[in-house]
């Protein structure tokens, strides 16, 4: 039997938001609070790039939430006029999904680094991401611990010399999109820091995207962690490097589309372009779960290829609408009242001193 | 089948009150026996009070000491205030359950066996050398020695259900017995089986037929010719239910979410002996009640914050260990200052320690138990039905203060039951939340820690409110701005706020009963401890000493004149089921001296028990002496 198409309304990820009446600008977005990252920090850039997309989705300022963990990131939220809440470390996803609950109409992103939500945040993010809450994650990895001044973190690279790990750093990284596929995300990304246009693109469809979305946001920390992503920023290096991917378009990259993406076994290896038949090029498809995991390990964590754009989208029912569902199934399904539920089937009485027979309710759903 | 009437042998003899055990395997469902037979004795109008005591196995191994479940209820004609210390009967399913308990019967005391489980591997899987029931050592008892697997499959022969099925149906005729006994009403019973089996009627019959052939058992059977009456109490008028602990906090959670117009938000993660909390509530949507079984207990604290932000009543419920696990988050709540019900079912512990036992082991902990200053409200039900009132208090508290609040039931709260004066409308006024939708500052500023002169309480404005967009969260906050600080002199006095709002909730006084008005000596408990404390002073006055008791439902903070009722006795006695957690609180707090006597056995204190243990301390010695 093929699937039949039953009309059910599709929920955008800013449906039920309030929309803006007034064209709204960066400035509008910015606090009165005194940026505080060191010079050259790449959380610079996506601030600016937050501050500038924000407007584009004409929603109510005051309709947005920015949750964070801690971290270097994490200070996000205070810099942004809208409502925030800089909480603790590794629990952002497990506050803002109890938000995302109980307010409908807000849209609510979590703000988070690799130490945040990959170490001791590991199990709010996969439940996060499992649930299909509707939050758009904003994952900071500079792999590294920026805040705690430089020791390493879930991603960095075996053998990664930091004060922790003088000898080198000896476990096997997470790669987060991976790990989110693996956690059954149904919107996975992945931008530069310093890719303003690629950015807004992916945050832009993260936003709108009903259910959880995790942007991997490549982030240098030039204080820790300095040049981590040089390989793919230096045009002569993320040449061959570096591989947009776009719904519906054959996976090419390099000058003048010089490499091509094409499978191998269950895998996907790189190839140059002159070599394959084009119908053995890649095509993306985010809906296509095996594409975007093999897509994922194009990426190793010496960083010889990464994949920029979106990854993986598809729609799978979120567990805030479900939850909200039930409740509003359960309130128009009615039932006795408050006194109702408090009595029960089965009472007494005493009056002057006497006890009456006891009363049983048949309807009581107790 | 109540046909009492018609039987010619009957004799009834009237009994103020009957303290009943059923025991067996936990595979015996004693646990459901006991709670019929308790709806029975409410529907009945007795004052009631049940302890069940069973084991963290779900089933332990068949027929082991291990395995023993068991459900202790006393029904009177007259408020009583513990589940009684030893049984006036005692029903042992098998040679374990009968080892496990033979020791609380007293001399005198009825027991009935089943016979058939009386067989030498059961008894020697629990190591009885010879039969308990040839051999002379059940002398001092009067003995019923009941054949209740096979009359009940007998019984359930013709009905050609399956003989494992037809054997689970003996705590039936175990239930139908026992309601002959004791003159119980058993329309109730009949119902309740059809119901709870309604979609297996086979299933729904056989046990119906079991509890008849018990009830039959006993109006035919000579030996158990004289049936007992325990008439109904007459309790302060007002309409009564019973209720568990767990399910009166349930019910109060939802009657604070209606009474300050706020959808309830539960985030919880299943833990003994809470996980009932969370069980309710989910089947009480219709109430706009959300419930939400988190990864773990920090995200479901995580979540009611993040509720509680948006503008709900976030409430968290768990035991202990997960107590533990939640301490940053709640350290949190106190830093952004909002509402928050925490509801901690103290068990056994350190660790996972005694997930089925209770204890009162975490009042240090709900007092102190976070990084940095960080005063947390702490509110104790005393028993199963104040656990409806003490839950609306500390939401009052909450919403009032924007704080979180730590509610401390333990096990014996949880899954004792009692009866239950139901609360009239008239005592449910719904009094909605204000939220803060307007500027508060100069100039149309505003300022999100600008506190109520009063209660010292900070707006709560949420999410959505135009104008009013503000940043919360862990850091030190500058006064007035809510905006990050690091300010030594704004850290001291932002300390000092958060510890002047707790210190100022406004709670009621405590009340002292001492009906000569010269004791010397006062008593005082929080929490579970008042049954039994209630119970032994009873005992002591009515040996004609002049005892003093007091009741602390407000640990956190205690109520304004607790020093001068202290410094008005000349010795004061803290019983508790830890090492002294509130005696050291006390002492601490007043530089008075406190004798402490304590019990962490996994069960509630016994009225005897505790009766001996203030004895004496009812000496006109002034000098006190601690034991050592
Ligand atoms: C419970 C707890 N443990 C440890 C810390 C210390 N700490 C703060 S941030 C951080 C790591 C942050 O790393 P990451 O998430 O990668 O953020 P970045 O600073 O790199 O942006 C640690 C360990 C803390 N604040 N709280
Ligand atoms: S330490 Fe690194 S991540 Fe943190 S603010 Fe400085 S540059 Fe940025
Ligand atoms: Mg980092």
């Amino acid at each position: 039997m093929t699937a039949i198409d039953l009309g059910m309304p599709q929920l955008g990820g800013l449906d039920l938001v309030p929309t803006a009446d007034d064209v709204q600008k960066a400035k509008d977005y910015t606090s009165d609070q005194e940026v505080r990252w060191c010079p050259g920090c790449g959380d610079y850039a996506v601030l600016a790039a937050v501050r500038s997309f924000l407007p584009t989705l004409s929603i109510r300022r005051e309709n947005t939430v920015f949750v964070s963990g801690i971290g270097c990131s994490s200070r996000f939220p205070y810099y942004l006029d809208t409502y925030g809440m800089h909480s603790i470390h590794g629990r952002a996803p497990a506050i803002a999904t109890g938000l995302a609950i109980s307010r409908p109409d807000l849209s609510v992103f979590v703000v988070t680094g690799d130490g945040d939500a990959l170490s001791i945040g590991g199990n709010h993010l996969i439940h996060a991401l499992r649930r299909n809450v509707n939050v758009t994650i904003l994952l900071f990895n500079n792999r590294i611990y920026g805040l705690t001044k430089g020791q390493y973190s879930p991603t960095s690279e075996v053998g990664k010399v930091t004060k922790s790990t003088p000898m080198g750093s000896l476990d096997h990284p997470f790669n987060p999109v991976s790990l989110a596929l693996g956690a059954e995300a149904t919107f996975v990304g992945r931008a530069m820091d310093s890719d303003r246009k690629g950015l807004t693109a992916v945050l832009e469809a993260a936003a709108r995207h009903r259910g959880a979305s995790l942007v991997e946001i490549y982030q240098d920390c030039p204080i820790f962690n300095d040049g981590s992503f040089d390989v793919l920023r230096r045009p002569d290096d993320s040449e061959s490097r570096v591989i947009p991917v776009v719904a519906g378009q054959p996976i090419t990259f390099g000058n003048e589309g010089r490499w091509a993406v094409v499978r191998r076994g269950f895998g996907l290896r790189v190839a140059p372009t002159a070599e394959v038949a084009p119908e053995d090029v890649v095509v993306h498809d985010p809906a296509d779960l095996e594409l975007s995991f093999a897509l994922s390990r194009l990426s190793d964590q010496e960083l010889d290829h990464a994949v920029f754009g979106v990854l993986r989208q598809v729609d799978r029912p979120t567990y805030d609408d479900a939850t909200r569902a039930q409740v509003q199934q359960a309130v128009d399904g009615g039932g006795d009242d408050l006194i109702g539920l408090l009595h029960g089937r089965d009472t007494w009485t005493v009056r002057d001193g006497a006890v009456l027979p006891h009363t049983t309710t048949g309807d009581s759903a107790r | 089948m109540n046909s009492a009437v018609d039987v010619v042998t009957d004799e009834v003899r009237k009994r103020h009150r009957v303290v009943i055990r059923f025991a067996g395997d936990s595979g015996d469902g004693m646990q459901l026996t006991g709670d019929r037979f308790t709806a029975e004795a409410a529907a009945f109008g007795n004052d009631l009070s049940t302890l069940p005591n069973y084991p963290a196995e779900i089933r332990a191994p068949h027929g082991t000491l291990a395995g023993v479940s068991s459900f202790q209820l006393h029904f009177a004609d007259y408020d009583i205030l513990t589940p009684g210390d030893r049984p006036d009967v005692l029903v042992a399913m098998n040679p374990a359950a009968l080892k496990a308990n033979a020791a609380d019967l007293p001399a005198g005391g009825v027991l009935i066996v089943d016979t058939d489980e009386f067989t030498p591997r059961n008894l020697a899987k629990v190591g009885y050398a010879t039969d308990p029931l040839e051999d002379g050592s059940l002398a001092p008892y009067t003995v019923h020695r009941v054949a209740m697997t096979t009359l009940t499959t007998s019984a359930l022969a013709p009905l050609g259900i399956g003989k494992k099925e037809a054997e689970r149906s003996k705590n039936m005729f175990a239930l139908g017995l026992l309601s002959w006994m004791y003159s119980r009403p058993t329309e109730g019973t009949e119902r309740w089986l059809r119901e709870k089996f309604a979609r297996r009627p086979e299933i729904a019959e056989a046990n119906v037929v079991a509890f008849r052939t018990g009830h039959a058992y006993g109006e035919t059977t000579e030996a158990f010719a004289v049936r007992t009456e325990v008439s109904p109490a007459v309790l302060p008028d007002g309409t009564y239910r019973q209720v568990t602990g767990n399910t009166a906090l349930a019910y109060g959670i939802v009657a604070a979410g209606q009474r300050f117009g706020l959808p309830v938000f539960l985030g919880s993660y299943p833990i003994t002996p809470a996980s009932d909390i969370l069980h309710e509530l989910s089947r009480l949507k219709r109430f706009e009640v959300t419930t939400f079984q988190a990864e773990d207990e920090i995200a479901g604290i995580g979540a009611a914050i993040g509720a509680a932000y948006g503008g709900a009543l976030g409430v968290t419920t768990t035991s202990g260990p997960g107590l533990s696990l939640k301490s940053e988050a709640l350290g949190l709540a106190v830093m952004i200052e909002l509402p928050l019900l925490v509801v901690d079912v103290q068990r056994g512990g350190p660790s996972t320690g005694l997930p089925t036992k209770t204890e009162q082991s975490d009042l240090l902990q709900a007092v102190f138990g976070r990084n940095g200053e960080s005063p947390v409200p702490v509110v104790a039900p005393s028993s199963p039905a104040d656990a409806f009132d003490a839950a609306v208090d500390a939401v009052r508290i909450a919403v009032t203060y924007r704080t979180p609040v730590l509610l401390l039931s333990d096990g014996a709260i949880a899954n004792g039951s009692e009866p239950w004066r139901l609360p009239d409308a008239g005592e449910l006024v719904a009094t909605p939340v204000a939220f803060q939708s307007e500027p508060n500052g100069p100039d149309g500023q505003f300022l999100p820690y600008a506190r109520d002169t009063e209660t010292l309480a900070r707006p709560w404005t949420v999410p959505g409110t135009p104008g009013m967009e503000h940043r919360v969260g862990g850091l030190e906050k500058a006064d007035g701005t809510g905006n990050i600080s690091y300010d030594g002199d704004n850290h001291e006095r932002m300390v000092r706020l958060r510890q002047a709002k707790v210190d100022g909730i406004s709670v009621p006084d405590l009340e002292v009963d001492d009906p000569t008005g010269d004791a010397q000596v006062l008593v005082l408990g929080w929490g579970s401890t008042f049954g039994p404390i209630g119970a032994a002073v009873r005992r002591l006055r009515a040996a004609g000493h002049a005892v003093a008791r007091a009741h602390v439902r407000h640990l956190n903070p205690l109520p304004a004149n607790t020093e001068a009722v202290l410094r008005s006795y000349r010795r004061v006695v803290v019983p508790e089921m830890n090492l002294g957690q509130l005696a050291f609180l006390l002492q601490g707090r007043f530089a008075l001296p406190v004798v402490s006597v304590t019990k962490v056995a996994g069960l509630p204190f016994g009225a005897a028990e505790l009766e001996d243990r203030l004895q004496p301390h009812l000496t006109d010695d002034e000098r006190i002496e601690v034991p050592a």
